[in-house]
């Protein structure tokens, strides 16, 4: 078992080592020892970043430059469009798309000459024939890191540099020095609301199982991320899983309990298997467990995987899954936090949520309501995806605009096309358009504009985007997942899915509309969880600020953004073709035919609408009509 | 408890080694609250889908009627009840490779592959299915055959990377 000076001694021996993290701007002559961060998160994964890691070793070691050189796999640096990333300090250069082939170059310029392999550095950071440091660039330059502090910067598997950057401090703070009313009141006076999509204050949630007098208690990390298009919690498991343990104990301590659960989702192995590493290195050292840092405090932490149900993402239901059921929710109250799993009080806290408790045990309440806005206090962490330049994981502090999230730090729209809108909250979420781009990121505001914040996904849709098509696909998703026990939900989803066919197969009569509409606001009404009661906010929305488009499908027979199959069909413009058949020769049902140097024809009674043609066709001969 | 060889499983000394890393995951989670889901996933694990005479086991050692698991098992996405191909190919379903084109991809799958979705080859090589995100949005569109990620797709890619799994 470790002693709060033990941690210290571990955080003089590792600080020395986490500093050289660090942008000096010292001039490359000087430099004596470089870092080398390699994102070992699942999108970099994907593409190769554990050769690259092995790859770097062996250079290194081939040219005999272990001493000055440190390679690290670290967790997600965030800008995921460029993976796989790599970035060497002191200078803070930051490469891009980098390839096993390109190591030997890399490491042979950069690391034994110390000029940045030009190849494959960033393009936004290089300015005037200088390279700038990462930081300066618009991606990075407005964001604020408080749950992802970590990220990218330590080693998530090694315990040591978590301790190093003042890890386990807060719960060593916790227990030593603090009582357990003081730290809730604590967690309250910082307005942290939960970051899962409730947004309710995790205080006041605590103080609600604290004053519960029974016996066993228990602390659920909610780790089920379900929202398709957001990945915050998976980044936080993978970069910093420490963050999330020494949170969990520290609300166990706060509400008097000695057992918690993970719930995390079985797809996400990475994170799975570095939060299990985690657990196992700080039960070695005795920070879970019996007598945690010879205080007298017992915690203990379980895992239990997910298996695919979004609706556990809902507490009750969740609750259920982890007691080995199905995951269906059951009313409240009781809440919870009254009586949660097998029946006791139990708190349920988002991966988000905790990852911010440390931070503000340490640095104290008043540091985390200065960030922010009025009623939402802190950071929030968004996954930017779809149309927009800089695909990735984004950490922003509430009250920021729409605009600076999607222009600035995600650089615009690819391709030179149009904004359209804007996804916030997932499937329960609502699209906003470009008169809200100006509006605040917060919890109230995205409500009352028909949206919501969810968990933090944010998906960019531009011009080629059908707005009834988006819906569609949402009302799929939240159908699929009902979890069938109550009426609105259940069949109130599948025939809100079936109006939406008939629209975008050109079937659709403006009653067709009314219904859409009447139907929503029941089913929001009348529906046992909040998984039916956000069902409808998708087809709201869009029939709220894409009205037009709703009736391009209905009236004009037409799908505007050129999506929907059935309202769709393609042409060759004979003026424009030059006859190359490299369309006949891709097109997969044989439905193009023509003369070499003639104008080719589509066969439409043949064509089975799937692109092709159009995707490769050099001269833009053809049209979608 | 004696159970009769289960389908698409090696020969008697691999289905019996199975078998036993199943009375292993039981004795495992037995003694736990909640430990039919553990058990299911480490069963799935070691057959890649749930047998039923497997689960006429669980149910026997966990005092659970089939009828209770057999409502756990379908409730959950995660979990197969039939069988699957060689190779697994999941394309991701996820809003971010939606709005990228992801259909497009899954439908030319499709149409090469000549079956639906959740649907397995004749030959028994791939098993066809639309997946909830998978997180790697920066690569959108993105599917997985077995553990191998492809990234950045269009439909036209689709021929050629199935070429490679023949």
């Amino acid at each position: 078992m470790k002693l709060l000076t033990d941690l210290d001694a571990i955080r003089t021996l590792t600080q020395g080592r986490l500093d050289n993290r660090k942008i000096t701007g010292e001039s490359p002559d000087s430099i004596r020892f470089r870092s080398v961060m390699v994102c070992g998160g699942t999108g970099c994964t994907s593409s190769d970043s554990n050769q690259i890691i092995a790859k770097l070793n062996q250079e290194i070691a081939g040219h005999g430059i272990q001493e000055q050189v440190e390679v690290v796999r670290t967790g997600c640096f965030g800008l995921c469009e460029l993976g796989p990333v790599v970035i060497v300090y002191p200078e803070g250069i930051f490469y891009s798309r980098v390839e096993v082939q390109d190591i030997p170059k890399l490491v042979e310029a950069h690391l034994l000459h110390g000029k940045p392999y030009e190849k494959k550095i960033y393009e936004k950071t290089k300015q005037d024939g200088e390279t700038l440091n990462f930081e300066e660039t618009e991606f990075y330059k407005k964001q604020v890191r408080i749950a992802l502090h970590n990220c990218g910067v330590i080693d998530p598997e090694n315990i040591d540099e978590y301790i190093g950057s003042d890890g386990y401090q807060a719960l060593g703070k916790v227990l030593k020095t603090m009582g357990r009313q003081e730290v809730i009141d604590t967690i309250k006076q910082s307005g942290l609301r939960g970051r899962g999509g409730g947004g309710f204050n995790t205080g006041l949630k605590w103080e609600f199982a604290a004053k519960q007098d029974k016996k066993q208690k228990y602390v659920i990390c909610n780790a089920d991320e379900g929202d398709p298009g957001a990945f915050m919690d998976r980044s936080i498991l993978e970069g910093n899983p420490h963050s999330v343990i020494e949170a969990m104990a520290i609300a166990g301590y706060a509400i008097g309990s000695s057992q918690g659960f993970i719930y995390v989702r079985a797809e996400y192995p990475i994170a799975v298997q570095r939060f299990v590493k985690a657990l196992a290195q700080a039960r070695e050292y005795g920070l879970l467990g019996d007598n945690i840092l010879g205080t007298g405090f017992c915690f203990n932490i379980d895992v239990r995987l997910g298996a695919g149900a979004f609706v556990c993402g809902e507490e009750t239901a969740l609750i259920h899954s982890v007691e080995g059921h199905r995951g269906m929710p059951t009313p409240k109250p009781p809440f919870p936090a009254v009586q949660g799993l097998w029946e006791q009080p139990t708190i349920i806290n988002n991966v988000e949520t905790l990852a911010n408790v440390a931070q503000i045990i340490l640095k104290g309440a008043a540091w985390y309501a200065g960030i922010g806005t009025e009623k939402s206090k802190g950071t929030k962490v968004f996954a930017l995806g779809g149309k927009v330049v800089n695909t990735g994981l984004v950490e922003v502090p509430m009250g920021i605009t729409l605009r600076e999230v999607i222009f600035e730090i995600g650089g615009g729209i690819p391709g030179g096309k149009k904004f359209k809108a804007v996804q916030t909250g997932g499937p329960s979420g609502g699209c906003l358009t470009e008169e809200h781009l100006d509006c605040s990121i917060d919890f109230d505001t995205l409500t009352s504009l028909g949206s919501m914040m969810g968990s933090g996904g944010m998906i960019i849709m531009d011009e080629d985007t059908c707005m009834v098509d988006v819906a569609r696909f949402y009302l799929d998703f939240t159908r699929d997942e009902s979890c069938g026990k109550c009426t609105p939900c259940r069949i109130g989803t599948k025939r809100l899915l079936e109006l939406l066919d008939k629209i975008t197969e050109g079937k659709g009569s403006m009653e067709d509309l009314e219904k859409l509409e009447n139907l929503s606001v029941q089913i929001k009404n009348a529906s046992l969880c909040a998984l039916g009661q956000t069902a409808p906010n998708p087809v709201l929305s869009t029939i709220k600020y894409f009205r037009e488009e709703y009736m391009a499908h209905i009236v004009d027979k037409k799908c505007p953004a050129g999506v929907c199959k059935s309202l769709i069909s393609y042409q060759i413009d004979s003026d424009l073709c030059r006859g190359c058949s490299l369309c006949a020769k891709k097109c997969p049902t044989d439905a193009i035919s023509g003369e070499m140097k003639e104008p080719f024809v589509i066969d439409t009674a043949v064509c089975i609408k799937c692109g092709v043609c159009f995707d490769v066709c050099k001269f833009k001969a053809v049209a979608i009509v | 408890m004696k159970q009769q060889p289960i389908s698409n499983s090696g020969g008697v000394a691999e289905a019996d080694e199975k078998l036993m890393k199943v009375q292993a995951a039981i004795s495992q989670f037995k003694m736990i609250q909640g430990a039919l889901i553990p058990v299911l996933h480490e069963i799935q694990d070691i057959y890649g889908y749930l047998p039923e005479p497997v689960l006429q086991i669980v149910s026997a050692e966990l005092h659970l009627p089939m009828s209770e698991i057999y409502g756990v098992a379908s409730f959950y996405h995660f979990f197969s009840l039939t069988p699957k191909g060689e190779n697994v190919v999941h394309v991701c379903l996820g809003t971010a490779c939606y709005i990228k084109g992801a259909q497009g991809v899954l439908d030319r799958l499709s149409t090469e592959l000549k079956v639906p979705v959740q649907g397995t080859t004749e030959d028994n090589k791939f098993t066809l299915e639309a997946t909830r995100c998978l997180g790697a949005c920066g690569l959108a569109p993105v599917m997985t055959i077995g553990e191998k990620v492809h990234g950045r797709l269009v439909p036209n890619n689709i021929p050629k990377i199935l070429k490679e799994y023949n």
